[in-house]
């Protein structure tokens, strides 16, 4: 066995970790090498923010060889990979036959096995769900040597609770999964600039009934007047044109982790001064714009988790219920006058519609996405205080992009945790699920 | 872009071979992929077929000699042959048992020249042809670490230089490959130091179809293992002997 470096994509500094990384799905499914006492987690490409994609005392099973197509049918749209496979993989390949990702996250440097674990969702929660819905089946391998195909009419426990299950049931050798049809590669979208959390939701209530992608970018440097001031895009697939699939190559690279000093309240402020005015120049315009910068603008610059320097950074995801619009303005108040938000803002109305899987973050409500550089307890208390007032309303966090989560807010935001437990495989575990598994 | 033409890899279910083998496909060549496993063999012919490529595959041992004639058959009208196939045995286990050293050179020097004694006549006789070989830096210079690896890759890049001194002037050619530290299954239990030397396969897997493309003859790749070969080809034997490379 192999002592690699891993890290998660919050974390600035990779640890040394006990990894095997099987070069064939076949190596997997001949059985799972489980050292009596030692823990085994699936490992994709690192793009958890927080520490659900490490496992410190024990084992990774890293699925980066795994990253093979197995079929695809381009009548149906149904693909078959590798769960190594990203999703800038399978773009590359279906989007010149007219087909996309059901649900596209905000990098397509994730895997597919990873997708699943995780149940990403994107700008389209609010008509399409989250990626679970478009699952059709994956094979799903024990360490008690059994190789399972789960779906929706078998193993169906299983296959609830390994989407979103974050790696927990096992490894996931292959998935299935359903794609949508496009008659063009580009999108059309439209910006509106809005002032105040109440435009927001009035500009949300009026759009997502018109465009099948909504979603915000919040100033949270800018105060007084300008508080909670935004850019709404809204996009669909354009209805014709050519297909063609971008490169899904980073042209810039953040080389090293930046000084530390570089990013502070002045240099934030200015960006998303800067960035504000540049966005509302396009105030009510509606353009054309190719899917890459449109789903995925922070694949352009590869290592963009490097501005935040050598401490890394956290970032916290929530949902509050919709009828909470006063605690999503007490909540973003306490985070301006913190002085610690950062570049990254991400404001959408998550829909109602229910995922399969028991572990899913994302449900109906208002969710707010935020990336904060490490500054020590400082930081840890800011999101301390969030979770605090994101229990108290009956709201939740994303595992994803946590290090930091109780294990009585973990069982308060997925009531659904006993059954899954109950699902887990006894041989995996997390530094996360070490955490909140209590 | 090159015309599309039949590129046969030898070995294809390695990593390197993997990558060059995507690369090839993307470029709109026709694949024949030669592997002893037959199920990890059709794990990579379907992902390269849902990729758009066309594949045929062979099951071989290229350590049976004696099946060679039969293989050769089947992939002499190949524009090009890549050589990939080979091991990194245990030196110290090489050093305690005749077999194990006589394995590692028999797969990694015997067998390919086998093959590669066969194609040559075939591509030599029709007056075109590519055969790119993968060779090592371990055989720039014996070393203590691994010198019987080294021996093998060493003979085989010799090897290649007089097939290719020999075929230049049928419009045969010879490249020999020469990589450095790649992290990929084969390398899995090494420690990856110093880090800064390790890529992974498809880093080279790039270097080599350029290089193959544009008829060179040797490549390292990365670029600067040349640099460290020549440092290292220099040092005197009586300091050399005493280092721990």
């Amino acid at each position: 066995m192999a002592v690699s470096r891993y890290r998660s994509w919050g974390f600035s500094t990779s640890t040394a970790q006990r990894a095997n990384r099987p070069s064939w799905r076949t190596d997997i499914s001949q059985g799972i090498d489980a050292e009596a006492g030692t823990s085994l987690l699936p490992f994709g490409n690192g793009r958890s923010y927080g520490d659900s994609c490490l496992n410190s005392g024990g084992v990774l099973l890293d699925a980066a060889s795994l990253d093979r197509f197995i079929a695809f049918d381009d009548v149906s749209g149904l693909l078959t990979a590798e769960a190594g496979v990203t999703l800038a993989d399978i773009l590359r390949l279906v989007v010149p036959h007219g087909w996309f990702l059901p649900v596209s996250p905000g990098t397509s440097y994730v895997t597919l096995g990873g997708a699943v674990a995780n149940d990403v969702h994107g700008k389209n929660h609010h008509c399409d769900g989250t990626i679970g819905q478009y699952i059709h089946s994956f094979e799903l391998v024990r360490s008690n040597g059994d190789v399972l195909t789960c779906s929706e009419s078998d193993n169906v426990d299983l296959f609830a609770a390994t989407i979103g299950g974050l790696g927990l049931t096992g490894f996931i050798t292959k998935v299935c999964i359903q794609l949508i049809s496009i008659n063009s590669s580009e999108m059309d979208v439209r910006v509106d600039a809005f002032q105040g959390l109440q435009a927001f939701a009035e500009l949300s209530a009026e759009r997502k009934n018109d465009y099948q992608y909504t979603v915000a970018w919040l100033d949270c440097a800018a105060s007084g007047a300008q508080f909670a001031r935004g850019i709404f895009l809204s996009a669909n697939h354009a209805p014709s044109g050519s297909l063609h699939s971008s490169s899904h190559v980073s042209k810039l690279s953040i080389p090293v982790p930046l000084p530390t000093w570089l990013l502070n309240t002045y240099s934030i402020r200015a960006f998303n001064k800067l960035y504000y005015y540049k966005q509302s120049q396009q105030h009510e315009k509606v353009f054309r714009q190719d899917y890459q910068p449109y789903f995925y603008p922070l694949d352009a610059i590869a290592n963009w988790n490097r501005i935040y320097g050598a401490r890394g950074f956290y970032q916290y995801q929530f949902v509050i219920p919709l009828d909470n619009l006063p605690v999503l303005e007490s909540l973003l108040r306490d985070i301006v006058d913190s002085g610690m938000g950062s570049f990254l803002a991400v404001l959408k109305e998550f829909g109602d519609i229910e995922s399969p899987g028991m572990l899913s973050f994302p449900r109906q409500g208002f969710c707010l996405a935020l990336d904060f550089a490490n500054r020590g307890v400082k930081t840890e208390q800011l999101i301390q205080r969030l979770d605090q007032q994101v229990m108290e309303c009956g709201g939740a966090a994303y595992p994803a992009k946590d290090r930091l989560m109780s294990a009585k807010a973990f069982e308060q935001y997925f009531p659904k945790m006993g059954e899954f437990t109950s699902l887990i495989d006894p041989n995996f575990s997390s530094d996360f699920w070490e955490r909140v598994s209590g | 872009m090159a015309d599309q033409q039949q590129m046969a890899l030898l070995g294809a279910t390695s990593a390197l071979a993997q990558a060059v083998a995507r690369r090839l496909a993307d470029e709109g060549h026709s694949l024949t992929l030669v592997a002893r496993n037959e199920e990890k063999l059709g794990q990579f012919a379907d992902d390269l077929r849902v990729r758009g490529a066309s594949v045929t595959c062979i099951t071989a041992d290229f350590d049976a000699l004696d099946t060679h004639d039969s293989l050769v058959e089947q992939i002499a009208d190949c524009d090009e042959v890549f050589c990939f196939y080979g091991t990194l045995p245990d030196q110290s286990a090489c050093e305690q048992n005749w077999t194990d050293a006589h394995n590692a050179l028999q797969t990694n020097f015997i067998s390919v020249v086998s093959l590669l004694n066969r194609l040559a006549n075939r591509f030599e006789q029709r007056g075109h042809g590519n055969l790119v070989v993968v060779s090592s830096v371990a055989g720039d210079r014996g070393r203590k670490s691994n010198y019987i690896y080294g021996t093998a890759k060493g003979a085989l890049s010799i090897y290649c230089a007089g097939l290719r001194n020999r075929l230049a002037s049928s419009g045969v050619h010879v490249l020999t490959v020469k990589p450095g530290f790649i992290d990929t299954p084969m390398t899995a239990h090494l420690e990856k130091k110093p880090a800064p030397l390790w890529v992974g396969p498809d880093r080279v897997a790039k270097d080599i179809v350029k290089a193959a493309a544009a008829r060179k003859n040797v490549l390292y790749t990365p670029w600067f293992w040349q640099l460290i070969l020549l440092i290292i080809q220099h040092i005197p034997e009586p300091i050399f002997k005493k280092l721990s490379l």
